[in-house]
This record gives structure tokens, C-alpha cells and sequence, in this order.
């Protein structure tokens, strides 16, 4: 009896002594000490080494857009690195063009910062913030988009450009283990700076959409950061078209919004191109704005109405209507969003109507 | 002087025969699974047979040290096999933690194939032959060597084998691990060959 309890005894204290070690080691090893991250050769932040890239900057409260939460699978969360990256890793070369590494590009959030490290991002990351909301308001606007109200607590206002996203955190819940961010665009007033709107489609079993539409309640708290992207209105006076499916039309009603409040003359159409009658919505919203922009015009596009004979306006697909309806375009800007599929399909039409590549702006909702 | 020279010409042969003649994989068939499921590209081959020729030869002096000066005089050799295990995961973990520190893309490279050494029965077998065999400290330091050496010579060339046959047409039920286990047999039967060059024991 004794001679089993002193053979446990003294195998078990040897492992205890080997896992002693480990822990030591740990410490020793896994400690990079502080390191100084130096961005834009301006800022400077101090943080502890041994985390990734991505999280010191979010930890910093310096947000660089990322889809899949830092597992490396999106790509998004790319920045340039100027000093102490490291060599490229295999995970990062599937998501960086040969231009792309010749700059130095790289995927934040697969660096471990192991010394001290300089960055360079673009200027309006560094004005993203992160906004803790409450969802005031939830309006249902067919059977699978939904426009979401929320008032900013904290911090209590946010200026962005119109066109502009934001992201939207989505926490765990029965049935989704994983915390993930998604980009939607803004789609309120920008003269109301204390509320970001965002007009949400059901992606069927989509973790973040699933989270909005079955869990998310009015009076709820979320979480989100912005603004980030270049989709803006340009500063010109050509004539604008606009062409939109689904939930694309958020950027646009944002977009309209600014130009009601800075009482703009451009000419504009809007191709809001949809299936059937049961999709179609905020045609009170944009007719009403037919009323204050003298100069806009909404055409909503169906390919497939159920009941033909009652449906007065466009039908076929957004970029059939868009042929029919323009001549020439060469001196027009295009602004569109949606699904890559309609974009693609939309600036080819775009340009068999003269339009220059370069006047074509576009969010894909990939 | 004569104990120390003959203990270290002992070394030598038993170091070369653990490359040659009693070869790890080819011989006794042991750590399989990684050199079947590592053996893809040189490279990675490379960078494991590396950590298997330095956890070999490291585990197998501590295990004998720890069999000789723990294990025996406590009479406990039966728990040799529960000791030799703890002790070579501890030292798996702590080369972890080095790679990762200094050589990230090696770290990367071996990903999850890292911790798969801890299980890799090659480790576990050298710790257990030297027992059998009795050797001293020096000939079983040089028996882990030549066992690791051993092993990253048949992964390696494994590796450079099947870089090769990636541009050969297989039969569809041999791809993968089918035409490696057949090739791994016909470097057996080559390694055969060597038998009659060293009579190590
Ligand atoms: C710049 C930008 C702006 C965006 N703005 C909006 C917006 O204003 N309103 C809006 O509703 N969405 C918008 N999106 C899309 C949004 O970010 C999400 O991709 C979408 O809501 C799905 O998220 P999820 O977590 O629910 O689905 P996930 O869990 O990510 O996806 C579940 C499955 O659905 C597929 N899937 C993902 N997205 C779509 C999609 N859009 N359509 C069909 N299948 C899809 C995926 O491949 C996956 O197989 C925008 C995207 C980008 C990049
Ligand atoms: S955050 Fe998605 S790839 Fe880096």
C-alpha cells in the first residue's frame, strides 16, 4: 500500500516539477515586454508584445475593418508595415496581390508584435471609434429587410460621410459560438448626428442577421464602429445614376438625405431594382423626396411582378431598365450597390453606355 | 582511456546503424502517422525531421538520466512508460514556446505537426529501446541522434519522392497515403541493403 502511494506520490510530484518549469518558462519566453507601435510616423501607442497586431490596435481603440474576427479568412484587416513585422507568413500571402507585398502590405491581424513595429494606415481609420448604441427602434419594411434605429450613448455623436459603413457586432447566442463583425451602411439623416439607421436583409442562417432579426429588441444595447469606406458622392455637377437591389438602397437614401440638406440641384435618377411586389420598399421615402429634389427621379425595377397587370412601372432587371431609359452617359456618374453580381453587371452596361470606368463608384455587399 | 574510446567507437556504430540498418520508420516502423502526413513538401519535412533529430536526442538523455537516477534506485521502472511520456511532452512544450519565440515561420510552418511529436512513437520508442538495450548515457545521446537523423532521412526523401510524383499520373485509389505506405515499403526493402554494412547492436 505504501509502495503505491510513494510511486504516485513520486510521479506525480516529478510532472508538478516539469509543469513548474513550463510556467517559468512561460514567463520567460512568452514575455515580449512592451513595445511601441509607431503609426503614420505620428502617433505613437505603447503596448504589451505577444498579441496580434489587430487586437492591440482594437485594444487601443484604433479599429482596422475585419469580417472574420482576426482568424485570417477575410482579408479585410490588411495595413502597412513599415518596421518590425516580420517575414510574411504563409497565412497571409493567399489574400496579398504581388503589388500588394511589394508595398509592404499585410494582414494585421496575423502579426505578433514581438518588438516595436511601424504602420502605416489611412487617415480616417484613425477617426473610427467605437459607439456603445441602443436600439430605439425596429421597422419592419418587407419579409426579410428590417431598418434599425439606434441612439448613440457613448460616445453620443458620430460624423461620417454619406455612403459611408459602419460594423456591427454580433455576440454569441444560442445557436452561434463565434463573435463577429459585419459592415452595413448608414442609411439615416446625417443632420441627425445622434442615431446611426441601417437597413438590415435576412441572410438565411447568416450569423449576423440572424442575431438582428431574432435576438436584437427595441430598448437592446449594442456595439458598433465606423465609419470606414470610400463610397461617397463626388464634389461635381454631373448628372448622378444610382442603381440599387435589395438592401443596397441604404447608402443611397443616406446619400439623398445630404443632398435634400444641402439643397442640391444635380440631376439624379435611382434604378432601385427588385423582384416582386413583395420586395419593394420605401417608395414614400423616395417619392418624397421627388418632392424636395426637384431634379431626382426614383425608378423602381421588377423582374418577376405577380401581378403584372396592376404593376405600372419598370419591369426585367435593373440593368434592362437602365438601358431603355438612358442615351448617353459619358457624362454621368454611376454610383451603385448591392450584390457583386448586379455591380458587375451594371458597369458593363454602364460603360456600353459611354460612361469612363473612372466615374463609376460602387459598395459590393460581399 | 581504452573504457572511454571503446565507448564512443560503440556510439558511433550504434549512431550510424540507428540511421541505417535499424532505421526508426523503415525498420521498426514507428512515428508513421507524421511521415505519412508531413512528408508533402521538403520544406516541412525539413523543419520536422529537424525538431524530431533535436527532441530525440535530448529526450532520450534526460529519460535516461531520469531512468537511471529516479526510476531504478526507487525500484519504479515500471512507470517508465508514464514518466518517459510526461517528460517528453514537457520538453515538446518548452521547444514550443522557443520556435515560436525565435523562428515564427518555422513555427507556422509545423503549425499543429508540433505537439504531433509528443505522440510520435518514435520519440517514446528510443527512450524505450535504450532501456532494453541498456545503454550508458553516451551511446543513448547518440542513439536518439542517429534515430532522429534516421527519421529525417526517410521523411525528407520521402518528401522529394512524392514532390515528384505530383506531376505522375496515379491510379485514383492509390493517391495519398495508399502510393505512400507502398513507397515507404520499397525504402524499406532499399534500407535492407544496408544491413550487411554495419552489424550494430
Ligand atoms: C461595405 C459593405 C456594406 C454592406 N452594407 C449592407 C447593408 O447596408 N445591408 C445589408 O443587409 N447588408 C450589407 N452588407 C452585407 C453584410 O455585411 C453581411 O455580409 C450580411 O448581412 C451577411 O452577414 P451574416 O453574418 O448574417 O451572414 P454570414 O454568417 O456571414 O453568412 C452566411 C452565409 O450567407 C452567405 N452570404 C453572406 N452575405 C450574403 C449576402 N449579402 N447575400 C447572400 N448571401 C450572403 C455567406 O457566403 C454564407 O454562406 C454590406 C457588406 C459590405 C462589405
Ligand atoms: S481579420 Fe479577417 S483576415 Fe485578418
Amino acid at each position: 500500500m505504501i509502495d503505491i502511494l510513494t510511486a504516485i506520490f513520486i510521479i506525480s510530484s516529478t510532472a508538478a516539477g516539469l509543469a513548474a518549469i513550463l510556467v517559468v518558462a512561460e514567463r520567460f519566453f512568452a514575455d515580449y515586454g512592451e513595445c511601441l507601435i509607431t503609426i503614420n510616423n505620428d502617433e505613437k501607442r505603447t503596448v504589451k508584445g505577444g498579441g496580434s497586431l489587430l487586437e492591440s490596435l482594437t485594444s487601443e481603440k484604433i479599429f482596422i475593418p475585419s469580417a472574420c474576427g482576426g482568424r485570417g479568412t477575410c482579408g479585410y484587416c490588411k495595413c502597412k508595415v513599415l518596421k518590425g513585422g516580420g517575414i510574411l507568413l504563409p497565412t497571409e500571402e493567399p489574400y496579398l496581390s504581388a503589388e500588394e507585398k511589394k508595398n509592404n502590405m499585410r494582414l494585421s491581424c496575423q502579426i505578433k508584435i514581438r518588438e516595436d513595429i511601424d504602420i502605416e494606415i489611412p487617415e480616417e481609420l484613425l477617426a473610427v471609434k467605437e459607439y456603445k448604441v441602443i436600439c430605439k427602434k425596429i421597422v419592419d419594411l418587407t419579409y426579410d429587410m428590417k431598418q434599425f434605429i439606434f441612439s448613440l450613448q457613448e460616445p453620443a455623436k458620430i460624423s461620417y460621410t454619406p455612403g459611408q459603413y459602419v460594423q456591427l457586432f454580433a455576440p454569441k447566442y444560442d445557436g452561434n459560438t463565434e463573435e463577429v463583425y459585419r459592415a452595413y451602411s448608414i442609411s439615416s439623416d446625417p443632420a441627425d448626428n445622434t442615431i446611426v439607421e441601417l437597413i438590415i436583409r435576412l441572410v438565411p442562417n447568416g450569423i449576423c442577421t440572424t442575431y438582428c432579426f431574432k435576438h436584437l429588441k427595441e430598448g437592446d444595447q449594442a456595439l458598433l464602429n465606423g465609419p470606414y469606406g470610400d463610397f461617397r458622392l463626388t464634389d461635381t455637377n454631373a448628372k448622378i445614376i444610382f442603381i440599387a437591389g435589395g438592401s443596397g438602397i441604404a447608402p443611397i437614401k443616406c446619400m439623398l438625405h445630404h443632398m435634400q440638406n444641402i439643397t442640391c440641384l444635380r440631376e439624379a435618377v435611382f434604378y432601385f431594382g427588385v423582384n416582386s411586389e413583395k420586395d419593394l420598399c420605401m417608395v414614400d421615402t423616395m417619392r418624397a423626396f421627388e418632392k424636395t429634389l426637384p431634379k431626382f427621379k426614383f425608378v423602381p425595377v421588377m423582374s418577376r411582378p405577380e401581378h403584372p397587370e396592376k404593376w405600372k412601372g419598370e419591369t426585367g432587371l435593373v440593368t434592362e431598365a437602365v438601358l431603355r431609359n438612358e442615351k448617353n452617359a459619358d457624362q454621368s456618374e454611376a454610383y451603385l450597390c448591392g450584390s457583386p453580381g448586379m455591380i458587375d453587371a451594371s458597369i458593363v452596361v454602364l460603360k456600353k453606355l459611354g460612361m469612363k470606368e473612372s466615374n463609376i463608384f460602387y459598395d459590393k455587399f460581399s | 582511456m581504452t573504457g572511454l574510446t571503446g565507448e564512443m567507437t560503440h556510439a558511433l556504430v550504434v549512431c550510424f546503424s540507428a540511421i541505417f540498418t535499424g532505421n526508426m520508420v523503415l525498420s521498426y516502423f514507428l512515428g508513421l502517422c507524421p511521415f505519412i502526413g508531413v512528408s508533402r513538401e521538403i520544406k516541412t519535412a525539413f523543419g520536422l525531421g529537424t525538431a524530431v533529430v533535436f527532441v530525440l536526442t535530448f529526450t532520450s538523455g534526460i529519460n535516461w538520466a531520469a531512468y537511471h537516477y529516479i526510476l531504478v534506485p526507487l525500484e519504479l521502472d515500471f512507470f517508465r512508460f508514464i514518466l518517459f511520456i510526461i517528460i517528453i511532452a514537457a520538453f515538446v512544450q518548452f521547444v514550443e514556446m522557443i520556435i515560436e519565440r525565435f523562428s515564427p515561420l518555422l513555427y507556422v510552418n509545423l503549425g499543429i505537426f508540433l505537439p504531433l511529436i509528443t505522440v510520435n512513437c518514435a520519440i517514446l520508442g528510443v527512450s524505450l529501446f535504450m532501456v532494453i538495450r541498456d545503454y550508458s548515457l553516451i551511446v543513448t545521446v547518440a542513439y536518439g541522434f542517429g534515430s532522429g537523423l534516421g527519421w529525417m532521412l526517410a521523411i525528407v526523401s520521402m518528401a522529394g519522392i512524392r514532390q515528384r510524383l505530383n506531376e505522375s499520373r496515379i491510379p485514383y485509389g492509390l493517391q495519398g497515403p495508399g502510393i505512400t505506405l507502398i513507397i515507404a515499403g520499397l525504402m524499406a526493402l532499399a534500407f535492407i541493403g544496408f544491413s550487411g554494412v554495419l552489424q550494430g547492436r
